[in-house]
């Protein structure tokens, strides 16, 4: 059965033992986020709808700590360089850093790859909304498919459209002779839009994977783990951006 | 072919195993001909003439990177979590088995990166493991910064995608594939263990992967992260870089120190584990273990900057750095006192893993002691490189990570052959290599507060000022060549023990609690996984055994 997004409340109490005086074991479920369901009386695999999903996600989750750290650390390698200035022998204060003035089709990317969560999350949403995705399940036709593919499809087109920007971006700053070796500032410009657009890369390729997985996945929960492991990801890459690109239009 | 390309745990896990043992033993070759150049600096070697200066660097370098990255990470951290984390959990496969599985490719491909080094056109880099620019930024700065150094960063930068790869499975595996009733507090510390080592290896190896990939870009692309203003390399003024060397330290120990923690953390884990068994007692808080284990690993993410006290750093940041290092002497004091009472009025089975689990427990009090010394600022700035550094974490981590590994291995074998070691010539190479590992190491202690530097490739010469260490420097090296010698012992053992020398063990022939002993495929579990000599009758509890009603 597919995880959806009504909960319904398991019993987790179990029988009196029926030894009289001595305290049931164990009235807690496990407490690895078993969640709705009753992890204690079953093995992995057959605990339900969760259990799948929840494996899924933690690896999600763990790529995207490690990417965080990554983000954060070509954040503070910006800041450490950026106040990496020394003391001339002319008792002058002498830095290399230039402050630059970001392309202005970056406020538009940015928009686009915002516009193109939302269709991430809409798309999403439809592959756990519960009477779709049990008509799935029962293989009465495939109403939350049909209604998810329009919306991921879009995301893919917009996803699309934001690399293109920033392909443009690095086009327009080429033409104004910023190269990747011009200056320090040039570097981090080209370096945080550059692995952040290989991430990108990675997601767009997750996005068309989710999309095929949800006509030929057979089982409903696969369909779900390929769009829902896509989302998350496309999200953080969002969130990601954001404070890029922030970085790079406010902290010259 | 087919077992190389597996994506069975247990057999990975051997894979893992004998990469480790090829790094190790590789090691350790590399750190006697160090030591051999130290006592005998004008030896000629086989193939290869007398050592030059650059030489003995590039064996440091490689040493240091062999060991702490392909044996003390590889094995605690990759065999060991292979072997027998599922079976603990009570599960039969990993999350991910095929992640697992590319994670051991991508490891073995880095290791062949590394070894590569060695055949680069001017041999391997000399800069240490820790490759501090503007040494390793500029190819010209010496032999083996070139090709060797370039391929020591593209080894390293693929062992930190293995790394993170296999810790997510780990992660991943503990968090979502525990048998019925297997709750947190259930878990068995090893498990705790490699959780807490998983999520910093996600944490630390995203950090050097990075700085890896910051260093290759100065070095190939002409930025300048980390290369100053005015370096001039045989005379030759080289571009102006305004970039900071420090920063690269900053990046390199935000890995480091938490790398040690990766090291040693299972090992704590495999000691409380072992301890429990064979003193037949229960962990006497478990709660505060577990939190003892959790409040490492986060405290460990703070205190890196004690590896930079006289690099230039902002004093109160050193001030700080070393306030954060005190603080983390809390929990691991804690863990030790723990072992210590369980020691205390235990019934001790002196087993091999047992001694070997006493061993670590030896050298992990014995090298912590001289941690919170190094963490003075005022006190580090006299010892920083000299060999008072080297003995602190050749005992610390090294000594106390290999002899937890050994116990593990003793410990576990059961498990991969049916058979027990030998224990005869288990107890001869416990004892032998516990005496030459502090004969070995200790003396550094006293090397260094006489002010001997690390990284010197030898001590004679025009200066007599170091002439009075040379006997302390040969004592030194046969003492290294004993415990070389004894390892011997133990490849012997394991391969006598292999081929049917020993009798076949019994299913749990240690008679432990955990669930990797139990044989049962579907084990459901509901109680805790310490059940020593608390139950009115039977001597222990195994975890799959249901708890009998009074």
């Amino acid at each position: 059965m597919p995880a959806t997004f009504t909960r319904h409340t398991v019993e987790t109490e179990r029988k009196d033992t029926g030894f009289g005086g001595k305290p049931p074991l164990d009235r807690r479920p496990t407490g690895g986020g078993g969640g709705d369901e009753n992890w204690d009386s079953h093995h992995s695999r057959r605990r339900g709808p969760r259990e799948q999903l929840i494996r899924y996600r933690m690896a999600i989750f763990s790529i995207l700590a490690a990417d965080f750290v990554f983000f954060a650390v070509l954040v503070s390698a910006f800041f450490v360089r950026q106040s990496a200035g020394h003391i001339a022998a002319s008792e002058n204060y002498v830095s290399d850093w230039h402050p630059l003035s970001a392309p202005p089709i970056l406020w538009i990317n940015t928009a686009i790859l915002l516009l193109s969560a939302a269709t991430m999350e809409i798309a999403r949403r439809q592959l756990f909304h519960e009477i779709d995705i049990m008509e799935e399940w029962l293989g009465l036709g495939r109403p939350a498919v049909r209604r998810a593919a329009p919306w991921l499809i879009a995301t893919i087109v917009l996803g699309a459209a934001f690399l293109a920007g920033q392909w443009m971006a690095w086009h327009q700053m080429a033409q104004q002779g910023f190269f990747f070796g011009s200056n320090p500032n040039t570097y981090f410009f080209y370096l945080v839009t550059g692995t952040h657009a290989v991430h990108l890369l990675l997601g767009l390729g997750a996005l068309v994977f989710a999309l095929i997985a949800m006509f030929r996945f057979r089982r409903v929960e696969m369909r779900q783990i390929a769009v829902d492991s896509a989302a998350w990801y496309w999200h953080a890459m969002g969130l990601f951006w954001l404070f890029l690109f922030v970085l790079i239009a406010f902290f010259q | 072919m087919k077992r190389l390309f597996t994506t069975d745990h247990r057999a990975l896990a051997l894979n893992y195993l004998i990469l480790g043992l090829i790094a190790v033993i590789t090691g350790t070759l590399l750190s006697l001909l160090m030591r051999i150049h130290r006592t005998w600096p004008d030896l000629a070697m086989p193939f290869h003439g007398a050592l030059r200066p650059e030489d003995y660097l590039a064996l440091v370098t490689m040493h240091g990177t062999l060991m702490v990255f392909f044996v003390l990470t590889v094995v605690p951290q990759s065999a060991f979590p292979n072997l027998v984390l599922p079976a603990q959990i009570g599960t039969e496969r990993m999350a991910f088995p095929r992640l697992n599985s590319a994670a051991f490719w991508i490891t073995a491909a880095s290791l062949l990166t590394l070894l590569a080094a060695f055949m680069a056109p001017e041999g391997a880099p000399i800069s240490g493991w820790t490759n501090y620019p503007p040494l390793s930024a500029i190819a010209a700065t010496g032999p083996g910064q070139g090709a060797g150094m370039d391929l020591w960063l593209l080894s390293i930068a693929l062992f930190c995608l293995a790394a993170i790869l296999s810790s997510l499975n780990l992660l991943a595996t503990i968090v979502a594939r525990r048998c019925p009733g297997l709750t947190f507090t259930r878990l068995p510390l090893t498990v705790w263990s490699w959780l807490t080592s998983s999520a910093l290896t996600i944490i630390a190896f995203s950090a050097l992967l990075i700085a890896a990939a910051l260093l290759l870009s100065d070095r190939h692309c002409g930025t300048s992260f980390f290369l100053p203003t005015g370096i001039v390399v045989n005379g030759v003024p080289q571009p102006n870089g305004s970039g900071s060397p420090m920063l690269w330290l900053h990046l390199f120990w935000f890995f480091g120190h938490p790398e040690v923690y990766i090291a040693i953390l299972p090992g704590m884990g495999i000691a409380s584990s072992l301890l429990a068994n064979f003193t037949r007692r229960p962990v006497p808080a478990y709660r505060l273990m577990v939190l003892a284990t959790l409040l490492i690993g986060f405290l460990g993410l703070g205190v890196w900057g004690h590896h930079m006290f006289v690099s230039g750093m902002n004093p109160y940041a050193g001030t700080a750095f070393g306030l954060t290092t005190i603080a983390i002497s809390v929990p691991s004091s804690a863990e030790v006192l723990t072992w210590l009472v369980m020691l205390f009025r235990g019934r001790l089975r002196l087993t091999t893993p047992m001694l070997f689990a006493l061993g670590f427990l030896s050298f992990f009090i014995a090298g912590g002691l001289t941690g919170p010394i190094l963490a003075q600022p005022a006190l580090d700035a006299y010892l920083h490189n000299t060999f008072f550094v080297v003995a602190h974490f050749h005992l610390v981590m090294a000594m106390a990570g290999v002899f937890s590994v050994f116990a593990g291995l003793y410990y576990w074998y059961p498990l991969i052959t049916g058979r027990c070691m030998d224990e005869t010539l288990g107890k001869i190479h416990f004892w032998i290599s516990l005496i030459a590992a502090y004969g070995t190491f200790f003396p550094m202690h006293l090397a260094g507060l006489a002010g001997e530097p690390r990284h010197y490739a030898q001590l004679q010469g025009p200066v007599e000022s170091f002439a009075n260490l040379i006997p302390v420097e040969r004592g030194i090296t046969w003492s290294a060549f004993l415990l070389a010698a004894a390892q011997l012992i133990f490849l012997w053992n394991i391969f006598r023990s292999a081929r049917r020398a020993t009798p076949e063990a019994a299913p749990n022939p240690w008679q432990a609690t955990t669930l990797e002993w139990s044989g049962v495929s579907h084990p459901t579990v509901s109680h805790g996984p310490y059940d020593y000599g608390t139950v009115s009758t039977g001597d222990f509890l195994p975890q799959w055994q249901p708890e009998k009603p009074f």
